[in-house]
Parts: C-alpha cells; structure tokens; sequence
C-alpha cells in the first residue's frame, strides 16, 4: 500500500528530470572551454565574450523582442476590446468570426506559416518586421481572446450592475470594474503571447524577409548548418531571462491566489 | 413619512420567454414607509426590484419615481440605490472606495468623499474598516458595507433583496435592529425582499404579499396578518388553517356555516352571504381550540343559541388528535377531521394533556376567524 | 391559479398602457459603441485570417506557371499530384510518425497529468512551475540539448560506453529515433496540461464512492476517473497530433534528410520547388484532416473548447 502510494511522486520526479537534462548540458557546455560540446576542457567564458561581439545576433535578439512586444501588446489590445464587446454586439455570424480568429493557434503552424507566404505576397506587403508581426499578431490575438472571455465568465455580472446602480454609466463600468477585474488575465495572455512569439520558428522562416532575422531564425540555420558554443551561451542567457520571467509571475500569482484564500476562510 | 408618493408602478408586466413572470404589478409606495414584497421562490419579487432599480426592462407598464417616469432611463439615472442579495462589493476596491464609489463619480471632492464615507462607516458600526478589502470583512461585515454603500448617495428609495438572507439567525435579529434604527435616523424610503415572514411583519409599514408575478394583498402587518383577503395570504403569512364549507344563516354579526357535518361560526365583517353559498374561513392555529369530547354534541339551534364558546357544544367540528410536536416555541397539535383533512392548533407550553387518540372538539371564537377569498364585489 | 393565469396570456390587456415599443425602447445608440470595440478583431480576422485562408484554398485549384508565379488556370493537378507514391509514402510516413508520437505522449503524458492533480496544492503549485520553466523556454534551446545527447561520441554514447553498455558509438543523431524523442519532448507538456486540466475539476470523492462500493483500485480508476478525464485526454491528443504533422523543423534538425513530414514536404514545395499550388494542396489536406480531428473531439467530448489550450 505504502509503496503505491509512493510511485506517482517516484514518477513525477522522473519526467520532470528528464526534461530538464537538455537543458541542462546545453547550460554546462557553454561553459566549456573547448569547441566540443561533448569533452570538457575547463572552464571558460569565451562563448560568452564571443557573443556579445557578434552584432548579427545582438540584432536578432533585438529584433525579437521588439517583435514580441509589438505583436503581444496589439494582440492584448484587438484581444481584450473583442472579448469585451462580443456578448454585447448583436451581429450575424458572430460565433462564425469568432470561431476563425482562434483558428490561428488551432490550425498547424506550418500551413499558417504558408498561407501567410503566399498572402503577402499576393498583397505586396514588404516581407520583414511588417510580415512578421502581422503574422505574430495573428498567433497571439487567440490567447488572449480565450484567457480574458474565460475570466469574464467568471465575473459575477452583479458587479457591474451595483456599478450602474451607484451612478455608472457604460465607460464608468468598463474603466472602474471589468478593466481591472479582467486585467490578471490580459496580463497572462501578453506573457504567453510574448513567450509564443519569442519561441516561434515555423511562421518566422516562412514570413521574415531576407535581411531580417530573428533570434529563433539565427538559432535554427545555426544548429542546421554548424554550431558553436556561442549558441549554448545564448541558450543559457535566454533559459535565464525565462526563469526570470516565470518567477514574477508566480510571485504576481502567488498574491492572487493568497487573497483567493482569504476570500474562502 | 409625508403623503407623497415616491414610487410608483403601474400596470407592470414582465416575461422571460415564454416563462411570464410579472403580470400586472400596481403598487405606490409613500414617502418614508417601508414596504416589504413578501412571496415564495420565483414568485418574481427579484425581478419586481430590477425593474425599479432600471437594471431591466418592463415589457409593458411605467416605473414613476418621485412622479417622474423614469421606464426608459438607465439605472445610473434613477435616484434609487440597491443593496444586493449577495453583496456585490467590488473585489479590487477596499471599502472606502466601495463606499465613495457613487461619489467619486459624481465628481465630489476628496474631502467630502473622505467625510461622507467615514460617516457611513459610523452609521453601520463599521468605523475604522476603510482600508479593509471586501475579501477581509465577515459576512455581516460586508452587509453593513453594502448598505453603506447604497445609502451614502441619499438615495430617493432604497431598494434591499433579501439583505439578511445569508445571515444567521442571532446576527440576522440583531441586523433587523440596525435595520429599524438606520431607517429611523434617515428617514429613507425601503423597499425591501425577504422569505422570512417574521421579519416582515417586525419591520415593515406595508407588506405586499405576491403570488405568481401578482400582489395578492398589500397592506399593513395586521392586515394581512388578522385579516388575510385570500386564504394564500393566510397560508403564507400567519400559516394559517383554513375550513371550507356551506353558509347556514347570518345575523349581520356573525355567519353560521356548516363543515363536515358540523357547525362553526365566523366573524361577518361587513360581508352579505346568504344561506346556500360556499365559504372559505381562516382560522390561525393559535386560535383554536381543542376540547375534551366529553359531553354528548347538542343539536344546532339558531345563531342566538349558539354562543361560541368552548364550552358551547352545539358548534365545533369533532376531530381526533393525531400528534404533538414542539417546534419554534410552541406545541402543535395536529387533529385529523372527519373527511381525513387536518388542521393545527398551537400552544405555549411544552406538552398538553392531550394524547394522540384522543376525541376533541375543534372550536374558535368567531371574531377570531376570518372569511377569506370573498368574490370582490365593486 | 395555474389555467387562469395561462388563460390570460392570450386576451389583450386593458390596462396596459400600450404595446411593447412604448414600454421598453432597447437603447441603440451603446450597441453601435459596442460594434467598434470588436472592429479591429472583425477587420483583422477578415484580413489576416479568412484572407490567407480563402487564398491558400484557390492556389490548390490553380496551375503552376513555368518559371514562376501562378497562372489563372482551373486545375485538380495539385490534388491528384499528392497520390503520386514519393508524395504519399511521405503523407503516410508523416501519418505514423504522428500517430506513434501521439501514442508515446499520451503514455508518459497521461499519468503525469492525472498525478500532478493529486497532489496536494502546494506540490501542485511547484510541479507546475517546474514544468513551465522548460516549457517555457525556447524549442530550439531544447532541441540543442538533444543534439549534444544524441550526436556521435556525444553525452548519450560516452554515458553508454562509460557504462560498458556498448562499445561503439551508436550515433542516435539523424535517425528515426532521434526525431520521435525529440517530438515526444516537444510536444508531452500539452498533454499534461490537457490532462491536468479536466483531473483537477474531478471530484476525488466520486473515487472512493465507486472504492466503498466495492470498486478494486484499477475498476475505480477505470470507471470513474478514466471516464472523467477523457475530455482531457482527448484534448491532449488533438493537441499533439495537429503540431505533430508539421514540426518539420524538429524532423530537420534532428533527422537530417532522413525523415521528411508534410511539414517538410510543404516547406521544400514552397521554399525551393517554389510549386506554391502544389503546397497549397497539401495545406488543404493537412488542415481537412486537421479540421475532421477537431471536429471528432467535440463530438466525443462534447466539449466546445479544447481542454487546456489556454
Ligand atoms: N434573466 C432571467 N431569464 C429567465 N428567467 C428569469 C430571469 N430572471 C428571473 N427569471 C425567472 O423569473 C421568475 C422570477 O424570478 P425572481 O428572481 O424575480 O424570483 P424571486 O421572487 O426573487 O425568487 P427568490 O425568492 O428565489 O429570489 C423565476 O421563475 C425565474 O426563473
Ligand atoms: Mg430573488
């Protein structure tokens, strides 16, 4: 009986190291002295000296993120208007446009990737940062249409109606209680969007123009075509700007869920 | 309280679907009085308070507050303020800013909000809880706070569904108090929901008691309570039994009427029945009387003879009590008629000398009795 | 009371101070407010969505020009191209490289989900950010990890020499294998999260009420939790088998040229045949097939919205 219970925990652990072993070597090489990622040599920050010299991929990363940002922040913004004013609109086909916008996030990326090659170019727009975060947009719109329609389900209506009660009109309603209200779940749809649109490879090859590349691209030809180990050190920077990231959100999280708790004491 | 009328409805019909829930609502309610909608579950007295309030819409009828008709406005443009069943205190707002919600968007300055809020707070006894978040308070806590909340802007009339439903019942007795002593002090109008007959008849100047989308009687506490229009309203309001049976004579004074092969006699009241009709008599169950069935039953002999009383064997119908239970206070018996029917007579007092078994007369005094669900005549 | 009040629904009212307009008047001029807040979504969607969408079905139709672009030419070539026997063996190849990727993510997926959900909050709280970390961190990185494990004389021999298990390197790199693994990696986190998802909303005392009625362990299991996580389940196989098709990248990087999904068959149309309607017509399939699998789930699970998608 003891050692049933003991084997999910057992198994639990195993997985979770599993996943972590990638990553991990791929952190200890950057360190390596030696070009090789599999003989250690000593200890060394060459890789990392290497690639603070290398303007190419400071550029792609800052092409990233600039990317990330604008795409998450006109996703939040397309997002959150449409969550909000959806069950309010009466118009035909309303679930039929609705179902489309999420198909994005449904649909493989690989045929995303290449309806928006043959669309653009079709439309002439310049292949680029434009192309990109159209395309980017596009991925990230869906997470954030989901996440904040699900917390305004769950938002007790009679808030807004002691709202209107007290003296609130419309705009009053939307800026003093659905805002802040749905606005944890904006917060994590432009985390997951950003993270979606950092990590992206499929759609980028496909949809960025000749001379613009971004971090993932830079990365995948580099693993295709031979790496160093500058690739690890950049691997380690980036694991460490995620780490940073999720460890906010959980504190962020981790105060909502305290006064969560408190609510049910 | 002055003459004038506050609210009015008039005429108010209401459906969801097909499903009609108000059909017919008149109701005027004076300046300064508290009227409570008194009903069963769905009986549409959430929706009667919506509609007043302007958080829905009437499919047909008028809404008139202070006599301006305000059906077609929005609820932020009504003078009327509500507190809500299960509080809706906003979540991301501490109780200063609950409170001086309205306030801030009327646009009045920080001061006065300041003032204005902590005043409320004094009010219901929550003074020094401004930086509280709705999510830190009790249940009676928040309460308080959203009563606060509604009252803060001086509302023309203020509108509470079921306010102290998910109280207990000590801080629910103890929040009727403050309810009384607030309204007291502010001399705001009530409109007020509630299950709980009790509180109902402790609190309010008029009571409407409504049945299916409809008032089946609108009047002060001892109104419906000592003379209930319907035998619903006697029912609901004062569980009340009620006796059916054939008018045999009346005086002016009082009616004989025959049930189950027995006589009883009912209070007239002004009403004109004549021999032959059929009545229906309310009769509370703290009113009746059970006798010992010792003495042999005396034929009936005319309205003169007949005096009423317990000891007056010519009326009363006979029964056998079938069981004794204490509950809220009191002993109820339970006696079973001779159709099989029953009826309860309630007591003070823990037990009585009664047995299941035993044969009583069933007996009240007339002016105790009420003629309920009488055609009205115009 | 019931027939009186049903009998008056159908008479006219005299009371009533009119019809309906007068009554109620819907207040029009907030909808119209209303109509601009879901705009850009509606334009974008239109634009960037069905656009692309509409496009990408007429390219299938279309004949490919002979040096370049597309010419105006009705045609089911495209379609009939694809049962030629290189392009098909690829499809069904693809096929089976997602089915059994499907298969292996469920397996190590599923119980993975369905434990984390017993525990108790805080264990959950910690399993999950330990799972975002990785799941958070780019793809490619991951993929990386695996090249140093896999490559010839890499982390994965040296341990497997080390250890007297083999004496030569195996050189997993650019195999069959290498890219399942790298799939099955990729791809087990939407599982979990599928699964995770609908075991969390289980009421566990539905367990040892079928336990107390005499229900061994695995019979509990099977008829009550098993049944209940279905939906989550299913999800997570939609959510394993769409991506799966496609990944071509992880086909590439770790298969060299020895795997080739429709993913890669689309890409290398589109990117170096540049055969645009031939790769249109594959998009097609793929996504009918996509679609069909979709549409399966919520007929089963009943279910409007993939379970842990967000
Ligand atoms: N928005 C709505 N849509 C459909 N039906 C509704 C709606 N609101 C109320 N109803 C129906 O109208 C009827 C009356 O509801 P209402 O809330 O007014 O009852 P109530 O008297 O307040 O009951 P309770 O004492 O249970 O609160 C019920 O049958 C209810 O199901
Ligand atoms: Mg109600």
């Amino acid at each position: 009986m003891r050692k049933k219970a003991r084997f999910p925990g057992i198994y639990l652990g195993i997985i979770l190291a599993l996943m972590y072993v990638p990553i991990l070597l791929v952190i200890i090489y950057s360190f390596n002295e030696s070009r090789i990622n599999s003989v250690w040599s000593g200890f060394s920050l060459r890789w990392y000296r290497d690639l603070f010299r290398d303007k190419d991929m400071l550029e792609a990363l800052i092409n990233s993120l600039v990317l990330a940002t604008v795409s998450s922040l006109s996703a939040a913004v397309i997002g959150t208007l449409a969550a909000v004013g959806m069950p309010r609109v009466k118009l035909r086909g309303k679930s039929v446009v609705e179902y489309i916008s999420t198909l994005p996030i449904m649909i493989p990326e690989i045929i995303l990737g290449m309806v928006f090659l043959v669309y653009f170019s079709l439309i002439r727009l310049p292949f680029g940062m434009i192309t990109l975060t159209v395309a980017h947009t596009s991925f990230c719109i869906p997470y954030i249409y989901m996440l904040v329609k699900a917390r305004l389900v769950g938002i007790d209506k009679s808030y807004a109606e002691a709202a209107k009660d007290l003296g609130a009109n419309e705009w009053n309603v939307f800026w003093d209680i659905t805002l802040p209200l749905i606005l944890p779940a904006i917060a994590s749809g432009v985390l997951l969007s950003f993270a979606m649109s950092l990590d992206d490879v499929v759609i980028s090859v496909f949809v960025t123009g000749v001379n613009t590349n971004t971090l993932p691209i830079r990365i995948y030809t580099q693993l295709k075509t031979g790496v160093t180990p500058k690739v690890n050190a950049l691997s380690t920077l980036m694991f460490a700007a995620t780490l940073l990231i999720i460890m906010l959100s959980t504190w962020f999280g981790r105060k909502t869920t305290l006064s969560v708790k408190r609510r049910n004491t | 309280m002055d003459d004038t009328v506050i609210l009015q409805l008039s005429q108010i019909h209401k459906s969801f679907g097909d499903v009609k829930v108000l059909d017919g609502i008149d109701l005027s309610v004076r300046k300064g009085e508290f009227i409570t909608l008194l009903g069963p579950s769905g009986c549409g007295k959430t929706t009667t308070l919506r509609i007043i309030a302007g958080l829905e819409r009437p499919d047909s009828g008028r809404v008139f507050i202070a006599g301006k008709d305000v059906t077609n406005e929005e609820p932020n443009r009504r003078n009327v303020n509500t507190v809500f069943q299960n509080y809706a205190l906003f979540p991301h707002m501490t109780v200063e800013a609950n409170i001086g919600y309205s306030l801030r968007l009327k646009r009045v300055d920080k001061e006065t909000i300041k003032k204005t809020v902590s005043q409320a707070l004094e009010l219901v006894q929550l003074s020094g809880y401004e930086k509280r978040m709705p999510d830190e308070l009790s249940g009676g806590q928040k309460q308080r706070v959203a009563i606060a909340r509604a009252i803060v802007n001086q509302p023309a009339v203020l509108l509470l569904d079921e306010p102290l439903g998910a109280l207990d019942l000590q801080l629910r007795r103890q929040m009727q108090v403050e309810l009384k002593r607030l309204r007291a002090r502010l001399g705001v109008t009530f409109v007020y929901i509630t299950h709980d007959q009790e509180e109902a008849l402790n609190m309010s100047d008029r009571i409407a008691v409504m049945r299916n989308g409809k008032f089946e009687q609108i009047g002060t506490p001892s109104d419906v309570y000592d003379r209930p229009k319907t035998s619903y309203v006697a029912r609901f309001v004062g569980s009340a039994n009620i006796v059916e049976g054939t008018v045999l004579e009346s005086d002016g004074q009082r009616i004989a009427f025959r049930s189950q092969g027995a006589v009883c006699l009912v209070a007239a009241r002004g009403a004109r029945l004549s021999p032959g009709e059929a009545v229906r008599v309310a009769v509370r169950s703290e009113m009746v009387d059970l006798t010992p069935y010792a003495s042999p039953e005396l034929p009936y002999s005319g309205l003169d003879a007949a005096g009423g009383n317990p000891g007056d064997s010519q009326v009363g119908l006979q029964a056998v009590v079938k069981e004794k239970n204490f509950a809220g206070g009191v002993l109820q018996i339970t006696v079973s008629l001779a159709d099989g029917s029953e009826l309860v007579a309630s007591r003070h007092g823990i037990d009585s000398p009664l047995v299941p078994g035993d044969k009583v007369r069933v007996t009240w005094q007339p002016e105790r009795a009420v003629l309920v669900d009488l055609e009205e005549t115009p | 009371m019931k027939p009186e009040a049903l009998a008056k629904t159908g008479e006219p009212r005299p009371g009533e101070p009119t019809s309906r307009e007068e009554g109620a008047r819907k207040p029009t001029k907030r909808r119209d407010a209303m109509v601009l807040s879901v705009l850009p979504l509606y334009v974008f969607t239109f634009l960037f969505v069905i656009g692309p969408l509409v496009y990408m079905l007429v390219l299938s139709f279309l004949r490919r020009a002979e040096v370049w672009g597309v010419t105006l030419e009705f045609t089911f070539e495209n379609y009939a191209n694809i049962l030629k026997p290189v392009y098909l063996k690829t499809f069904l190849e693809s096929l089976k490289l997602a089915c059994l990727t499907t298969l292996l993510v469920a397996l190590f997926g599923y119980p993975f989900g369905y434990f984390m959900a017993r525990q108790n909050a805080a264990w959950k709280r910690r399993i999950m950010v330990l799972l975002m970390i990785p799941f958070w961190t780019s793809s490619l990185v991951r993929l990386y990890g695996w090249i140093i494990i896999f490559r010839a004389n890499g982390v994965l021999d040296g341990l497997l020499m080390a250890l007297n298990i083999t004496n030569a390197p195996l050189k997993v790199l650019y195999t069959y294998a290498a890219v399942v693994v790298g799939m099955v990696y990729a791809l087990v986190p939407f599982m979990i999260f599928a699964v995770y998802s609908s075991a969390e909303k289980l009421d566990w005392q539905l367990v040892e009420a079928a336990r107390d009625l005499g229900a061994t362990p695995f019979q509990a299991f099977w008829t009550v939790s098993f049944k209940l996580t279905l939906p989550g389940l299913l999800s997570g196989i939609v959510l394993t088998f769409i991506p799966s098709m496609g990944l071509f990248f992880i086909a590439d990087i770790l298969g060299g040229n020895k795997v080739v999904l429709v993913g890669n068959l689309i890409q290398e149309q589109l990117m170096k045949a540049r055969n645009w309607p031939f790769a249109a017509a594959l998009s097609v399939v793929l996504l009918t097939l996509t679609s069909i699998m979709i549409a399966l789930y919520r007929k089963i699970s009943g279910v409007k919205d993939l379970e842990g998608l967000v």
